[in-house]
């Protein structure tokens, strides 16, 4: 990448004044990207130990049939010292820590939210998309770095919002909000159900992240259409760079309608509004008309990142520039813009008719193709190239597998046809687990491992970080594929207990969940042992640059980690070599 | 009826039989198998056609996904750095670029001519020998025959009660949905509170119960036994405790069972004694219902 070698040898000069990570203020009040990135990500960690921890319980509770730990309500009268997680009230009575089955499916409620708003989303458009897009296209930081500083600091809020309307009364079936993260009325609006302000707290806290990303988004979409070096044209754009403009335009116009959604249900809950009340002359359906509106580009706001990460990874490892570099671009586009039309895919059985269902049908197999386009491309990318196996590259082809494996059953899913018997099974679950806990989650670690040296100026043993990978790579195919069996055989999701016909592809699952959770140990150790045991420093040779000639994009043309300030001097993209 | 590839190797073992105490004669039961991988085995032509179709989907994607593996672990082995030093630089191939958007279109076109025939006939109902509608209830079901006037509450049977009547827990109720074998029903699916789901994954249907709408689908079961289903659509609690269990018996059981729950048996039938009710079967009915020649 041609850039200007002076703005490098200036930043050591005067762009280096980092404050001490000690000192609270840097990041209370940082409006620096990478600092801000630094925090995202750090919050996302957190954020997927916690949703982690809490799939681990539903896999505790489906390993065998019967209750394990979400002590049923018939157990209520008669629950013993020698129950799992019982404990004695002071008058003597003994409770189930995580309730009956409404706890569980609070469990299932929290970890879905849990996972997409404070894990997948942070990590990748405020994590990854914060530290990188602004290196990526030259600039010296993001348009609005104080915006920037409240889209994050918004989401602890949220967080916490979130895990208050845990512990606080859902209603008559008991504490929290167990109707599923698609929050479906009428269950949520429930007065008998979800009376409690658990609904309300859940609410709020989904519209704060909601703002924290509103915000988030059109700080990126400004900083991208503004702040381009000299030279760096939109077709010049990274692929990761293409991603997040085409993901943040996503959220731009699906976010308001899950904010009018829910304000709707926060109004039908408290004000006597019957939006969503058939009693009321309301229609339930419309809500969700609308949650799925957003819904269904959400789900490829989590992904769309992910493909610019493996994009930039493949090239890197395969020595060689992106396949078809327009084509990546506009499949994406695409993606965005189709993904706007197919959203009733998701309600194919609430009664809507066959001229719908039949178009739902056709549009959403449209959306195969741009799929396909990008599959095949980073395909072609690797196909006469140089390939270096090292970390990242195994998770980003990892992610090409799994992905296509999870995108496949989605074209099953399209036919309304078939979905008659598949929709709200597990097949579902393994569907969206497939493109997200192994597409979004693999391109996560993907990204993580990339950047990783570069964001710290650190070495990692590729020694941890190949176990992590296939630790996790056979854990979570245990995981989820015997639920694709699970859901033909027509298990419902969503069901703390079930029928012992389920029973032997559950325990396998389970088994599953149990190798990826030691895969996780792996990761925290290889944290551990790169941040505090040995704190390797890349060699000054490779510091720019530990990936070699592969690695074309501006970020490998800093030092590692990266000056507190860079580009003072704007570099200037020639026009040859992009991408 | 053909059983696809998955269906001829697990055809055994999805059908299960086992002798259920309490029942005159041993029924042939259908719900989920431990350790099965296909669909449940198919009770109607609807569900066939799934299954066939299922079938056919399932060797498209099984073969692209296996398409794309080859890929990857052939570039991995060619090109990887010590078999390919120095990587080449194209980033062009109109023709491959051309090929690998055409023929996913063709295959996707090649699935709708099986998909959109499948839907028209899940969603066109035939004329119906019997209508019985569902209710949701937080938490159990409820049926109403409204011609026959019969309405009933079904509740699940408790572990014990299982146990002593030999009956699937989690599966069996107290008071199941009977139908007559060979007939066309309609399912009026509604709900009173908070939207439940009504499916029988053997039949292949499933149909929300949402508050102030009337859902409809259709079955028609040629083969008596019992047919076990569930509430799929999250309604709280015990969402996991409202289960559906479908006896499909002959008509004489059918009508002796209508008279045990104080029902009508005259308006069971087509209309006997109503020639002015609406006979002319839709065009598409399969099978027509037999309409009597002699007015009452
Ligand atoms: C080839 C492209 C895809 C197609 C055709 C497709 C199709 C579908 C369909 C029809 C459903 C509804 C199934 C049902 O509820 O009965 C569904 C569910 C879902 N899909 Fe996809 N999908 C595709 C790719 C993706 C991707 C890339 C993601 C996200 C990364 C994704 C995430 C989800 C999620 C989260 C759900 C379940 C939502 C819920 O009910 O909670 N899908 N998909
Ligand atoms: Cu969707
Ligand atoms: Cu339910």
């Amino acid at each position: 990448m041609a850039t200007n070698q002076t703005a490098h040898a200036d930043e050591h000069a005067h762009g280096d004044h980092r404050p001490s990570p000690y000192n609270p203020l840097r990041w209370l009040f940082s409006t620096n990207h990478k600092d801000i990135g630094t925090m995202y990500l750090i919050f996302a960690i957190i954020a997927g130990v916690i949703g982690g921890a809490m799939s681990g319980l539903i896999r505790w509770e489906l390993a065998e049939p019967g209750v394990q730990i979400f002590w049923g309500m018939a157990d209520a009268g008669n629950l013993g010292t020698d129950k799992l997680f019982s404990v004695q009230m002071p008058d003597g009575s003994h409770k189930a820590i995580f309730g009956n089955e409404h706890g569980y499916n609070v469990m299932v409620t929290m970890h879905g939210l849990i996972m997409i708003f404070f894990m997948v989303m942070p990590a990748m458009i405020g994590g990854f998309g914060n530290w990188f897009v602004p290196l990526m296209i030259g600039a010296p930081d993001m348009a609005f770095p104080r915006m920037n500083n409240i889209s994050f600091w918004l989401l602890p809020v949220a967080f916490a919002l979130a895990t208050i309307s845990m512990l606080v009364p859902g209603g008559s079936m008991g504490q929290g909000f167990g109707g599923g993260w698609t929050l479906y009325a009428p269950l949520s609006t429930s007065q008998q159900l979800h009376g409690g302000p658990s609904m309300d707290l859940l609410i709020l806290s989904l519209h704060i992240a909601g703002i924290s990303s509103i915000l988030g988004a059109i700080n990126f979409i400004v900083t991208i259409f503004n702040m381009r070096a000299p030279g760096m044209t939109l077709h010049r754009m990274p692929l990761f760079v293409w991603s997040i403009l085409v993901t943040v335009w996503l959220l731009l116009l699906s976010l308001p309608v899950l904010a009018g959604a829910i304000t709707m249900l926060l109004t039908d809950r408290n004000f006597g509004t019957n939006f969503f009340n058939a009693a009321g002359g309301g229609d339930p359906v419309m809500y969700q008309h609308l949650f799925w509106f957003f819904g269904h580009p959400e789900v490829y706001i989590l992904i769309l990142p992910g493909f610019g990460i493996v994009s930039q990874i493949v090239s890197t490892f395969s020595k060689k520039p992106v396949f078809g570099y327009l084509g990546m671009a506009y499949a994406m586009v695409s993606i965005g813009v189709i993904g706007f039309i197919v959203w009733a895919h998701h309600m194919y059985t609430v009664g809507m008719g066959l001229e719908l269902e039949a178009y739902f049908v056709a549009a959403t197999m449209i959306i195969a193709v741009p799929t396909g386009i990008k599959i095949f491309s980073w395909i072609a990318t690797m196909w006469g190239g140089s390939i270096d196996l090292k970390v990242p590259m195994l998770w980003a082809i990892g992610f090409i597998f799994l992905f296509t494996l999870g995108g496949v059953t989605g074209v099953v899913l399209a036919n309304s046809g078939i979905d008659t018997v598949l929709h709200d099974t597990y097949y579902v679950v393994a569907h969206f687990h497939y493109v997200l806990s192994m597409g979004a989650v693999f391109a996560i670690f993907a990204g993580f491992y990339y950047w990783l040296p570069k964001m710290s100026g650190l070495k990692y043993s590729g020694l941890l970080g190949g176990l992590h990978f296939w630790i996790f790579f056979v854990g979570v195919n245990i995981i989820f594929f015997p639920q694709h069996f699970l859901g033909l055989q027509g298990m419902p999701r969503r069901y703390a207990d079930y029928p012992d016909g389920f029973a032997y592809w559950n325990y396998v699952s389970s088994i599953g969940y149990a190798i990826t959770a030691v895969g996780a140990l792996v990761f925290f150790y290889m944290l551990l042992d790169m941040f505090v045991l040995r704190r390797r420093k890349l060699e000054t040779a490779e510091n720019a640059s530990p990936w070699g000639e592969g690695a074309t994009t501006l970020e490998w043309t800093l030092s590692s980690p990266p000056p507190f300030h860079q580009f003072n001097e704007l570099p200037v993209v020639a026009e040859e070599k992009h991408h | 009826m053909k059983r696809g590839w998955i269906g001829s190797a697990l055809a055994q073992a999805l059908v299960y039989t086992f002798a259920a105490t309490g029942i005159a004669a041993a029924q042939t039961e259908t719900g989920p198998v431990n350790g099965a991988i296909g669909l449940q085995p198919a009770a109607t032509e609807v569900a066939q056609d799934i299954a066939n179709f299922h079938d056919l989907l399932l060797w498209i994607i099984t073969a692209v996904t296996l398409f794309v593996l080859a890929l990857l672990l052939y570039v991995m082995l060619r090109f990887n750095k010590g078999a390919n030093p120095t990587p080449k630089k194209f980033t062009h191939n109109l023709t491959v670029e051309v090929i690998w958007t055409v023929v996913p279109v063709l295959i996707l076109v090649f699935i709708s001519l099986f998909s959109f025939p499948l839907l028209f006939k899940q969603e066109r109902i035939p004329q119906a020998e019997l209508t019985i509608k569902a209710i949701g209830n937080t938490w159990r079901w409820d049926y109403s025959y409204p011609d026959q006037g019969v309405d009933i509450t079904s509740l699940p049977l408790s572990e014990e009660d299982a146990k002593a009547q030999n009956r699937p827990f989690r599966m069996a109720v107290d008071e199941p949905m009977y139908v007559p074998a060979g007939v066309n029903v309609r399912m009026l699916v509604t709900s009173n509170d908070v939207i439940h789901a009504f499916s029988v994954p053997s039949f292949g249907i499933k149909e929300d119960a949402v508050p102030g709408r009337i859902n409809e689908t259709w079955f028609n079961v040629p083969k008596e036994g019992i047919y076990y289903g569930f509430c799929q659509e999250l309604c709280g609690t015990l969402h996991g405790f409202m289960p559906i269990e479908v006896r499909v018996v002959s008509k004489a059981e059918f009508e002796r069972w209508v008279q045990s729950k104080g029902g009508q048996l005259a308006s069971a039938e087509p209309a006997p004694a109503a020639p002015a009710a609406p006979t002319a079967p839709a065009p598409d009915a399969t099978p027509a219902p037999v309409a009597p020649a002699t007015p009452g």
